[in-house]
């Protein structure tokens, strides 16, 4: 018994760590944004607002669950789930620490992009099932953008797995600790920066997060795929697009910025507090992107894919080359 | 313990993939087809990963899930004129009935003239270094025509979509 206790106790953890992340971010991005546009957002329930986001959350779960007639019932009904599955999974292989984690991954890196990719499936389904051509334009729109982004993605994280040799997150994250010339921290975001502004770029468009935030295009598209989705199951939606934030903002801080370590701090020190370092990394991650939304204007279609395929693919292919002469060098360097 | 986990687990992976092809070839709606292949495929993954090759399992959702069904859809909702269309009557081919008789005879006989040589299984599964290295040293010619073939097929369909602007 204990051991079926103990496999899904930390899944239920990654639903209860999702559904809090939800509320949280929810709430963070409304001041965030009320910030950069020189308002106060929510300000009267609770103190400066705090309980707004539980208050709508509970709001949607009381409301009625419409289903539009003409719809295509199943594929109504289970895009919700569609979407929010994966974003779960995708908790299974972050290294919140050197132990905490919920499942131990040798291709933890790849696991994280493979579940991510097929969020885009879950709205696909959305866009069709609706019978609405919004949906379905909004659907097409940011599933197009998915894949497109998701070959430059996987290409920029390729150099720091060639350096570390190693898929697993943990190792990864493992191998930033330490300083270079006892200053500068041995994060990947200064030896790997073209990668970091490429990763940074694609998770961003992967995200359909503003400036490539098209596929949900209030002015021209009302809501994209999730205009026809009412009470908990648009919430499933909406939550799984922030969960999918916390997600790719903690692939960020994991590859590029050391994970749950601190610089100039020996990791025997934080140990006992390196997940909430490591989670406070990951709000940072997402802070940035909240900054970029509340601060650029939307991109047309063309200019997405044209910047997606014909500049950022090119850039990671030449730096994926480039890294690996480097790394070549060294070897032969070291071995005569 | 683990023997009847691995045993259930199989049970119900292998169900999915069976109940996927069974719905994608009975199912009238091609795009609800195209949800069972993709429900299929999942399942297969997953069986990838019960028997510990966690990179082809992975790599097998990246591309044939993640990828290539997004791209099925793609050309099927793209190739739809009117909603309806998406419903396709059943049509019946002596043609393709034929050819899927020479078809699975030939998968038969393939999968038969293993006879009961069952591959034995490793101690340990190998890591994705290793497959890494197989791939690039021993396999690396079969590995480099795969990709001039890819290859050929890309520069296929740019050269194909220019001719239809002019």
């Amino acid at each position: 018994m204990s051991a079926v206790l103990a496999a899904i106790l930390p899944v239920l953890a990654a639903v209860a760590l999702m559904l809090v992340n939800g509320v949280v971010l929810i709430y963070m991005l409304r001041k965030v944004l009320g910030r950069l546009h020189l308002r106060h957002g929510p300000l009267n329930v609770g103190p400066k607002g705090m309980v707004q986001t539980t208050a709508d959350v509970l709001k949607l779960l009381s409301k009625e669950d419409v289903i539009p007639t003409g719809v295509d019932r199943w594929m109504y009904v289970l895009a919700p789930a569609a979407v929010f599955i994966p974003s779960l999974l995708a908790y299974a292989a972050i290294p919140f620490s050197e132990n905490l984690r919920i499942t131990q991954l040798e291709t933890g890196l790849l696991f994280t992009f493979a579940v991510l990719s097929l969020v885009a499936l879950g709205v696909l389904m959305a866009g069709w099932g609706s019978a609405n051509k919004w949906s379905l334009i909004g659907a097409m729109r940011a599933a197009a953008q998915t894949i497109a982004y998701e070959v430059p993605l996987l290409l920029s994280v390729i150099p720091v797995v060639m350096v570390v040799g190693s898929l697993d997150l943990a190792q990864i994250v493992q191998a930033q600790s330490g300083t270079w010339f006892g200053i500068i921290p041995r994060w990947f975001v200064f030896a790997q920066f073209p990668a970091f502004a490429i990763f940074l770029i694609a998770a961003l468009a992967e995200l359909n997060q503003t400036p490539f935030d098209m596929s949900e295009a209030e002015s021209e598209l009302v809501a994209g795929f999730a205009t026809e989705y009412s009470s908990m199951r648009f919430g499933m939606l909406f939550l799984a697009e922030f969960s999918n934030s916390f997600i790719m903002s903690a692939i960020a801080v994991s590859v590029f910025f050391g994970g749950w370590s601190l610089p100039w701090v020996p990791d025997s020190v934080i140990a006992p507090i390196a997940p909430v370092i490591f989670v406070l990394k990951t709000y940072f991650g997402i802070f940035v992107f909240m900054w970029i939304r509340g601060t650029f204007p939307r991109v047309r279609i063309d200019q997405l894919m044209t910047l997606g395929w014909k500049w950022l693919i090119p850039i990671t292919l030449g730096w994926i080359m480039l890294t690996g002469l480097v790394l070549k060098l060294g070897e032969l360097g070291g071995a005569s | 313990m683990t023997e009847t986990v691995n045993g259930i687990a199989f049970a119900i992976l292998a169900g999915a993939a069976i109940l996927g092809a069974v719905g994608m070839l009975t199912t009238r709606n091609v795009i609800h087809a195209a949800f069972w292949l993709l429900e299929s495929m999942i399942a297969v993954g997953g069986l990838f990963l019960l028997l510990q090759a966690e990179y082809l399992a992975v790599v097998h959702v990246l591309v044939y899930a993640g990828a290539v069904s997004v791209l099925m859809l793609f050309v099927i909702m793209l190739t739809l004129r009117r909603r309806e269309d998406s419903v396709r009557p059943v049509e019946v081919s002596v043609a393709g009935a034929v050819m899927a008789l020479v078809f699975g005879g030939l998968v038969f006989a393939a999968i038969a003239s293993y006879g009961d040589r069952v591959a034995e299984m490793p101690e340990t599964a190998p890591d994705t270094a290793a497959l890494g290295e197989l791939l690039f040293s021993r396999w690396a010619l079969p590995f480099e025509v795969a990709s001039l073939v890819l290859l050929v097929a890309l520069v296929a369909a740019v050269w194909w979509s220019r001719e239809e602007k002019r």
